[in-house]
C-alpha cells in the first residue's frame, strides 16, 4: 500500500544549480556551489560528505529553513524560492517531514502528541497510520511518557514517527544516527527505511557514515560545494 | 591569587556574552535596594523629627513635674522647689501668631536648664546674654524660618503688631516651635508669673519629697523611652516598611531567577574549571567575590535610587504625618552615614539570599555530569508539592496569628504569612488550571499551548509570586482607601452639618458675634461649640460640647448607642464616646466612665460610640452647657452656624467685615468639607505611589523572567518553526501564554487582594488606629487592576515576543546544525 501523494509521478526534489555562500568575520565563505541533485519518488538518498562540505545547509535549503543565494529547489512541482515565508511553513507543515540528531521532540508534550502533532496541525491525520506507525516503531508502551524519559533510540524512533505520520512527499534527516550506538542506529535506519518504503515518500538522509549510507539506494557525495 | 583571578576573569566573561542576565540581575539588586532604601529613609528622616520633637525642652524624653490638673501653675513653685536643692528648670509653653499662622512658643530658663534635655540648643556663653536680655531671641529651627520667609535677625510681628525678638536659627529645634527667654513667653502669651512644667535634671544630692515641698500641687511624670508621636505613627512606618519590604522581596526575585539561569549556563564552565584543578572552596570564593562585587555596584546605584524616591515622595509623607498625627516632618533630607551603610549591606546580603542555592549546589557540584536525564515533569511534581506544603504551613501560622495575636505586629503577622503562603501555592494553583486546560485541549497545538505553559512554570513562577503579591497588596490597599474614602465623605457630611463655622478671637468678641447673629434673619440657629482637654487613662482627652439641636440629633452619625441617646446627654451626666477611645479602654453602651474635670471627676454613662476617623486623640461628646458648667475656663469662641444656603457668602462677607474675621476665623461647609477631602486623599496619595511602583517592580520581573527564559526557550520553539509554524504564529502564541498565566494569576489575586483589604479594616485599622471601616467591594476598581496587570504582561512580553517574531532563520537554525 502506497500512502505518499499518488498525483507525483517526476522526481520529487529536483535542486539545479544551488549556490549559498556565508559571510563570517568580513569573509565571504562559498558553502555550495552549484549543487545539482534528484530523488525520485520512493527513493531513498544518501548525502555525504566531509565536516563542512555543506551537507546540513543543502538541507536547510531543501526544507525551506533557510534562502538559497542562486539556482532552483523544486518540491514536485512547486519552486521553493518563489514561496514567501508563511507558504515555506506551510510546505514544510504539509509535504516534508524533518528528523534531527537532536532529535528535536516537544519536551512538554507526551510520546502520543508529539507523534501526531504535524499531521494534526496539518490537517492530514490518518488514524489507521498513526496506529500503523506507533506498531511498527514499538512505541505502544511509551506513549503517555515524556520524551525526557525515553533512550536516545526511542526519541529518535519518535522523531521518525512524527515526521512520517504526516505522509510527507519527502523525509530529510541530518545525521539521524548521529547521537545513537551501532546497533541502535542500525535498528532505527532499518525502520525508518522500511516506512519510507511503506508510505511511498523520496528520503534524503545526511550521513557521515559510509557503512549506513550504504543501505540507502543511492549515495551522493558533497565536496567543496558541488555533488562529486 | 593568580589562579583566583583567572577563575573570575572566566567567571565575568559570562557575562559579556550574555549582556542582558547582567542587567536582569543589576535591575533586580537596583530596585530592591531602591524601594527599600527609600522607605527607609523615610522612616529615619521622620523619626529623627520624632526625636528632636521628643526632646524639645521637656519632650517625653524628659522626667517632669506638672501641675495635677494639667493646667498652668504659679512660678513660686518653682522658686520653692530650687530651694529645696530639686534640679529643676522651668518651661511656659503656648501658641501665637505670626502672619496667619500659629506656632507653638516655648519659654525656658537657659541658666537652670538640665544639660542632658536631649538635643536641646546649647545656648553658649557669649549669647546667653542676647538671649535672655530684652528684646531678646527667638530661636527658630530652619525650615521655620523658610517657612516664614523671613531673613535671621528679622522681628516679625506677632499678635496685636508688637514686635517679637529678633529670630536667631538653631538648627536642632524642631520645625514649628519657637524657643525665646520664660520672660518673655511669659509677657507675649500673657501670662505673667505661670509656669507649664518643670524639668528635672540630674539630682547632685539629696533633696526633700514632692510632696513636702508643694503638696499635692505638682505631680511626677516619668521620661519614656518612646515619645507619644512615636508610639502613634508606628502603623503609618510599619506601613512604609511593609511596602519596603515587599519590593525588596520582589526585586530578590529578579536577581534569584537571573543568577539561577546563570549558574545553570555556567555549569559546563564550572565543571571544565573544577576538572583544570580549581578547588570546591576556590571556585565558592570566588562566586561570591563576583556577586559582591556587583551588589556593591548595584547597591550604591540603588541607594542613589533610593534617595530620588524618598525626595520624591518626602512631601506626601510629611502631608500624611501632620493630617494623620500633627507630626512636623521637614521638606528635606538628611540622611546619616548609617543609612548608606545599611543600603549596600542590604544589597549584599539580598543578592547572597537569592544565590544561596545556587552557590550550594556549586559547593556539592559533581566533577562530571551525572547520566540521568533531568526529568522536569518529575522535578516540577516534587518541587509544587514540597512548595503546597510549605504553603499550607504559612496558612496555619497566618490562622495562628488571627486566632492568638491581638496587636499591631500579630496583624502584619497575618498579613505576610497570608501572602507568603498565596505567593507558594500560587505554582500548584497554575498547574492545577494548565492541567485541566491541557485535558479539555483537542487541537494539537491548543494540547501544545497548555502543556508548554505548565513547562514553563518553574521559570516564570518568582515572577508570577512577585505578580500576585503585587497585585494583591493593590486590590488589598486600594479596597481599603475606597472604603476609607466613601465611609469618610459620609462622615464628613454627618460631622459638618452647620453651614458655617466661626472661632472669634476671644470670648468677647464671640458674645459679640452671637449677638449679632441673633438679629439675622437668614440664620436659622446658632450652635455653640466648645472642647476641653484633660486626661483619661494616661492618655489625653478631647472633651466635645455640643448643643442639644435637631441639627446634632439628625446628622451625626452613631456606631452604636442607646435608643434615647441625645436626650441622655441633656441632662449632663452622659457622654458619647469615640471609636478609638471605646476600643482602646474596651468601653461599650452602657459602661460609666469618670473623666478628671476641673471640679473633680466627672462621671458619665456612656450612651453612644461615634466614628471620629483621623484623630489620634481619645474623645467624648457631652451636652454643651453641662461642658461649660464642669470647665468653666475654656474659650467659648467656637460656633455653628444654620443658615439658608443662598445666603451664606453674603453673611461670611458681613461677618468678615464687620469682626475683621479672615479665611481661618470663618468658613463654609464646602470649604471645610473640601479642606478635610484634600488633607484625605494627600495622605493616601504616598500608598498610591507606592502601590504603582510595587507593580512596576513586579512588571520587570516578569520582563526581566522572559527574557532570560527566552534564549533557553528556543530549542522548544525551533522544532514548531521547522515543522511548519511561522514565527509571527509563534510569536503570538507566546505572548497569549504570557497574558493567560498573567491572567489566572490576576484571577486569583483578586479574592487574595479582598481577603488582604479585610485584614487591612479589620485587624491592622484597629489596632493601629482604633477604627474599624466597613468592607466593601468596588468591582470597577477590581476591573481596572485586572487590566493594568494584563497591560504590565503585554508590556513586558512585548520585547521578548517582537524578538522572536523577528528573529533570523539562521538563529532557529542554530539549534538543529550539526555542522555547516
Amino acid at each position: 500500500m502506497t500512502k505518499g501523494n499518488p498525483s507525483v509521478t517526476g522526481p520529487v526534489l529536483h535542486v539545479a544549480g544551488l549556490t549559498k555562500s556565508y559571510r563570517t568575520a568580513g569573509e565571504e565563505i562559498a558553502v555550495l556551489r552549484g549543487v545539482n541533485l534528484t530523488v525520485a519518488v520512493g527513493e531513498s538518498v544518501a548525502l555525504t560528505g566531509e565536516s563542512g562540505s555543506g551537507k546540513s545547509t543543502l538541507l536547510h535549503l531543501i526544507a525551506g529553513l533557510e534562502a538559497a543565494d542562486g539556482g532552483e529547489i523544486k518540491l514536485a512541482d512547486a519552486s521553493v524560492a518563489e514561496l514567501s515565508d508563511a507558504d515555506r511553513a506551510e510546505m514544510r507543515r504539509d509535504r516534508l517531514g524533518l528528523v534531527f540528531q537532536q532529535f528535536n521532540l516537544i519536551p512538554s508534550l507526551t510520546v502520543e502528541d508529539n507523534l501526531g502533532f504535524q499531521s494534526r496541525i496539518a490537517g492530514r491525520h490518518d488514524a489507521a497510520w498513526h496506529h500503523e506507525l506507533v506498531e511498527r516503531l514499538g512505541l505502544g508502551r511509551f506513549l503517555k511518557r515524556y520524551p525526557e524519559q525515553l533512550s536516545g533510540g526511542q526519541q529518535q524512533r519518535v522523531a521518525i514517527g512524527r515526521a512520517l505520520a504526516v505522509k510527507p512527499l519527502l523525509l530529510l534527516a541530518d545525521e539521524p544516527t548521529g547521537n545513537l550506538d551501532e546497533d541502535t542506529a542500525d535498528e532505527v535506519l532499518a525502520l525508518a527505511r522500511d516506512l519510507v518504503t511503506r508510505s511511498g515518500c523520496g528520503f534524503l538522509m545526511v550521513t557521515h557514515s559510509t557503512r549506513l549510507a550504504a543501505t540507502l539506494d543511492r549515495q551522493v557525495n558533497l565536496h567543496a560545494g558541488v555533488i562529486a | 591569587m593568580k589562579r583566583a583571578l583567572w577563575t573570575l576573569a572566566v567567571l565575568l566573561s559570562h557575562w559579556r556574552r550574555h549582556p542582558t542576565q547582567l542587567a536582569t540581575l543589576l535591575i533586580g539588586l537596583i530596585s530592591a535596594t531602591a524601594l527599600w532604601s527609600g522607605v527607609q529613609a523615610l522612616n529615619q528622616q521622620a523619626r529623627t523629627s520624632y526625636d528632636r520633637a521628643a526632646a524639645t525642652f521637656g519632650g517625653t524624653r524628659t522626667a517632669m513635674l506638672v501641675a495635677r490638673n494639667g493646667a498652668t501653675f504659679p512660678q513660686k513653685l518653682f522658686v520653692e522647689l530650687r530651694r529645696a536643692g530639686w534640679p529643676v528648670s522651668p518651661v511656659l509653653e503656648g501658641r501665637i501668631q505670626i502672619e496667619g499662622r500659629s506656632f507653638r512658643l516655648l519659654g525656658i530658663e537657659p541658666v537652670t536648664l538640665p544639660a542632658e534635655v536631649g538635643n536641646a540648643p546649647t545656648i553658649g556663653k557669649a549669647s546667653l546674654q542676647s538671649f535672655m536680655t530684652p528684646p531678646g531671641e527667638m530661636l527658630v529651627a530652619p525650615e521655620t524660618l523658610s517657612d516664614l520667609k523671613l531673613a535671621e535677625g528679622a522681628r516679625p510681628e506677632g499678635d496685636g503688631g508688637a514686635p517679637l525678638p529678633p529670630l536667631r536659627v538653631q538648627p536642632n529645634l524642631v520645625p514649628g516651635v519657637l524657643v525665646v527667654d520664660i520672660g518673655i513667653a511669659q509677657s507675649l502669651l500673657k501670662m505673667p508669673d505661670q509656669l507649664s512644667r518643670l524639668l528635672i535634671g540630674k539630682a547632685t544630692g539629696k533633696h526633700p519629697t514632692l510632696e513636702s515641698v508643694v503638696g499635692d500641687k505638682l505631680r511626677l511624670v516619668e521620661s519614656d523611652a518612646e515619645t507619644d508621636l512615636e508610639r502613634l505613627t508606628d502603623s503609618f512606618h510599619l506601613n512604609l516598611t511593609a511596602f519596603g519590604l515587599l519590593s525588596f522581596f520582589v526585586g530578590l526575585f529578579i536577581v534569584n531567577s537571573a543568577i539561577g539561569l546563570a549558574f545553570e549556563q555556567r555549569l559546563p564552565t564550572l565543571r571544565t574549571l573544577r576538572a583544570c584543578g580549581v578547588s570546591a572552596r576556590m571556585l565558592n570564593a570566588v562566586l561570591v567575590l563576583e556577586l559582591v562585587s556587583l551588589a556593591l555596584i548595584a547597591g550604591l546605584i540603588g541607594l542613589v535610587c533610593g534617595y530620588f524616591i524618598a525626595g520624591a515622595l518626602l512631601p506626601d509623607v510629611a502631608a500624611s504625618l501632620r493630617g494623620l498625627y500633627g507630626a512636623q516632618i521637614p521638606g528635606h533630607l538628611t540622611l546619616k552615614p548609617q543609612w548608606w551603610i545599611a543600603g549596600i549591606a542590604i544589597s549584599i546580603l539580598g543578592a547572597l539570599a537569592a544565590a544561596t542555592t545556587s552557590l550550594t549546589k556549586a559547593l556539592r557540584l559533581p566533577l562530571l555530569a551525572t547520566a540521568q536525564p533531568f526529568a522536569w515533569q518529575q522535578a516540577q511534581r516534587r518541587w509544587l508539592t514540597y512548595q503546597s506544603a510549605l504553603a499550607l504551613a504559612a496558612f496555619a501560622a497566618a490562622g495562628g496569628f488571627l486566632w492568638f495575636g491581638d496587636s499591631l505586629i500579630s496583624g502584619f503577622a497575618v498579613l505576610a504569612a497570608l501572602m507568603l503562603g498565596a505567593a507558594l501555592i500560587l505554582p500548584m494553583f497554575l498547574e492545577l488550571v494548565l492541567s485541566f486546560g491541557q485535558r479539555r485541549a483537542r487541537a494539537p497545538l491548543g494540547i501544545w499551548f497548555w502543556a508548554d505553559s505548565r513547562q514553563q512554570l518553574s521559570g516564570l513562577s518568582l515572577a508570577l509570586m512577585a505578580l500576585l503579591l503585587a497585585l494583591a497588596v493593590n486590590v488589598g490597599v486600594s479596597t481599603m482607601v475606597e472604603s476609607f474614602s466613601r465611609t469618610f465623605l459620609v462622615w464628613l457630611d454627618g460631622r459638618l452639618a452647620a453651614d458655617v463655622y466661626v472661632n472669634a478671637t476671644n470670648d468677647a468678641q464671640a458674645h459679640e458675634i452671637k449677638a449679632w447673629l441673633r438679629e439675622r434673619p437668614e440664620v436659622k440657629a446658632i450652635l455653640p461649640g466648645g472642647r476641653a482637654d484633660t486626661q483619661l487613662a494616661g492618655a489625653p482627652l478631647e472633651v466635645l460640647g455640643l448643643p442639644d439641636h435637631a441639627t446634632y440629633r439628625e446628622n451625626w452619625p452613631l456606631l452604636q448607642s442607646t435608643e434615647d441617646a441625645w436626650r441622655r446627654l441633656r441632662p449632663g451626666d452622659a457622654a458619647l464616646v469615640s471609636e478609638q477611645l471605646a476600643r482602646r479602654l474596651h468601653l461599650s453602651v452602657g459602661t460609666r466612665i469618670e473623666v478628671p474635670a476641673s471640679g473633680g471627676n466627672w462621671a458619665l454613662d456612656v450612651v453612644g460610640i461615634y466614628a471620629d476617623y483621623g484623630n489620634p486623640k481619645g474623645q467624648i461628646a457631652v451636652n454643651f452647657a453641662a461642658l461649660t458648667r464642669r470647665f468653666p475656663e475654656i474659650p467659648l469662641t467656637r460656633m455653628g452656624l444654620r443658615v439658608d444656603s443662598p445666603k451664606i457668602p453674603a453673611l461670611i462677607s458681613a461677618l468678615q467685615e464687620k469682626f475683621g474675621l479672615d479665611d481661618r476665623n470663618i468658613a463654609d461647609q464646602a470649604t471645610m468639607k473640601a479642606e478635610s477631602t484634600r488633607i484625605f486623599n494627600r495622605t493616601f496619595s504616598v500608598t498610591a505611589a507606592l502601590n504603582a511602583f510595587t507593580l512596576g517592580v513586579a512588571g520587570v520581573a516578569l520582563l526581566t523572567s522572559l527574557l532570560t527564559l527566552a534564549n533557553s526557550r528556543l530549542p522548544q520553539l525551533a522544532p514548531l518553526w521547522a515543522i511548519g509554524i511561522t514565527r509571527r504564529r509563534l510569536a503570538a502564541i507566546e505572548l497569549l501564554k504570557t497574558v493567560s498565566v498573567a491572567l489566572i494569576t490576576t484571577i486569583f489575586a483578586l479574592p487574595l487582594g479582598l481577603l488582604v483589604a479585610w485584614c487591612l479594616l479589620a485587624i491592622v485599622n484597629v489596632k493601629a488606629f482604633g477604627w474599624r471601616l466597613p468592607f466593601q467591594i468596588f468591582p470597577l476598581q477590581l476591573l481596572w487592576l485586572t487590566g493594568v496587570a494584563m497591560a504590565a504582561a503585554v508590556a513586558a512580553s512585548a520585547l521578548p515576543v517582537i524578538r522572536l517574531a523577528r528573529m533570523q532563520p539562521a538563529s532557529l537554525i542554530r539549534i538543529f546544525a550539526n555542522e555547516r
